[in-house]
């Protein structure tokens, strides 16, 4: 399953500055793996024991992962992966 | 109409109204809570003044105290009010990259307005609203990230001025920021219906807000729960814009653009319920009017392209 992953800004150090990337796997946790594979470091920026990191949040189509599966969401071919840091935001 | 003794008395009570032309159909409703409607024209007047009459109670707050408050706009346009009419100092923290207006609204109910940076956007005016408040230990920060006063405001007011106007609803959506809206009314309505659906709609900015120096600068607001989620949508500002646009041009609510990624969160749900087969009424909140956006050309941009590069780089919601 080929997806759409983007990259935040911080993490690009590990994508040689992309700001998205193809990866592919069935589940989050696979896709994480390949990223991995393909760029060295960055699968530790993003989970630890315990699933995805505190200030780490990934979408699945715009959908919040922790409210799918987490890291066993299933992805399929041509879904898009957005990975954000969590922010406070705008105005409030 | 009703009468109110003060203006401070008349926060919420804010009324529901259909949305007969975006609706899909009429056994799939859409129904938006015009929080715009507020003394300051935004749903913030509701926390804002349960913070400080909480502060207030249990005496934190006394007359002549200074109130400090890490805001982008529309809770330090409440507060402001409030301090006005209760005669307290306000001093604001707000990043630099907020519309003119916002600006102007707060001195003109006479807080002052002092600016963190715009990089890493409203993380960066909480880092230096701590700071200030460290350094003034005499004043009050009623900080509504983790002031559980937020949450009552809503679990008090929001939620069962919905309810009481909608006892079918089967969907309430609203914006993630503070998390006080979903956390509050969302936990009355969840109490109420125990099947409802309370979904989140985040606003994904341009990357500037992203640009934090490490992933361990990042924030959860404290009084985020995620139990009390059904779950969570990211809605980046193109989707928000057309929303906002498609909302003032088939149902004449002219709102600002985070009720436009609230909106369109609230369609996603439609549409399941549509698929599914399935009756729902959904509500919605609207959180202000669009007259703090006008600057930003987004409502008489000539397409969607002008209005979503109208807003690059600004706070939007």
């Amino acid at each position: 399953m080929a997806v759409e992953v983007s990259i935040p800004t911080i993490l690009r150090t590990y994508t040689g500055g992309a700001k998205g990337v193809e990866a592919s796997g069935a589940t989050l946790k696979a896709v994480i793996d390949d990223l991995e594979a393909s760029h060295p470091g960055i699968a530790e920026r993003l989970v630890d024991e315990a699933g995805l990191r505190r200030f780490v949040n990934v979408y699945l189509n715009d959908e919040d992962v922790r409210f799918l599966s987490g890291l066993d969401t299933e992805v399929s071919d041509g879904d898009s992966l957005t990975i954000l840091p969590a922010v406070a935001g705008g105005s409030r | 109409m009703t009468r109110y003794p003060s203006l401070l008395d008349s926060v919420g009570h804010t009324p529901l109204v259909g949305l007969p032309r975006l609706s899909p159909s009429p056994d799939v409703r859409l129904w938006a809570k015009l929080e715009d409607r507020n003394p300051t024209g935004s749903v913030k007047d509701r926390p804002a003044l349960a913070m400080v009459e909480a502060a207030e109670a249990d005496g934190t707050l006394t007359p002549g105290c200074t109130i400090l408050e890490p805001t982008s706009g529309n809770t330090g346009i409440s507060l402001a009010m409030a301090a006005r009419l209760k005669g307290y100092r306000l001093v604001c923290v707000m990043p630099e990259n907020t519309s003119a207006e916002r600006t102007q609204l707060l001195r003109m109910w006479g807080a002052e307005v002092r600016y963190s940076p715009a990089a890493g956007g409203s993380n960066e005016a909480v880092r230096v609203a701590k700071e200030i408040a460290s350094e003034n230990p005499d004043w009050v920060m009623l900080y509504q990230y983790g002031n559980p006063a937020n949450i009552d405001a809503h679990y008090r007011g929001t939620g069962p001025e919905i309810l009481a106007d909608l006892p079918t609803i089967t969907h309430f959506v609203a914006g993630l920021g503070t998390t006080g809206t979903l956390m509050g009314a969302g936990r009355y309505l969840r109490e109420q219906k125990p099947d409802i659906s309370i979904v989140a709609a985040e606003p994904r900015y341009g990357e500037l807000v992203y640009g934090l120096r490490n992933l361990d600068e990042g924030f959860v607001p404290e009084l985020y729960d995620a139990s009390v989620l059904t779950t969570r949508y990211s809605v980046g500002p193109r989707d928000a814009v057309r929303r906002t646009r498609q909302l003032l041009d088939e149902e004449g609510i002219f709102a600002g653009i985070s009720t436009g990624a609230i909106l369109h969160a609230a369609l996603g749900m439609a549409t399941k319920a549509i698929k599914a087969g399935v009756p729902a009424d959904i509500a919605f909140i609207v959180c202000d009017g669009g007259w703090k956006y006008l600057s930003t050309g987004v409502y008489d941009a000539t397409d969607l392209d002008a209005a979503e590069a109208a807003i690059e780089g600004q706070l939007w919601a």
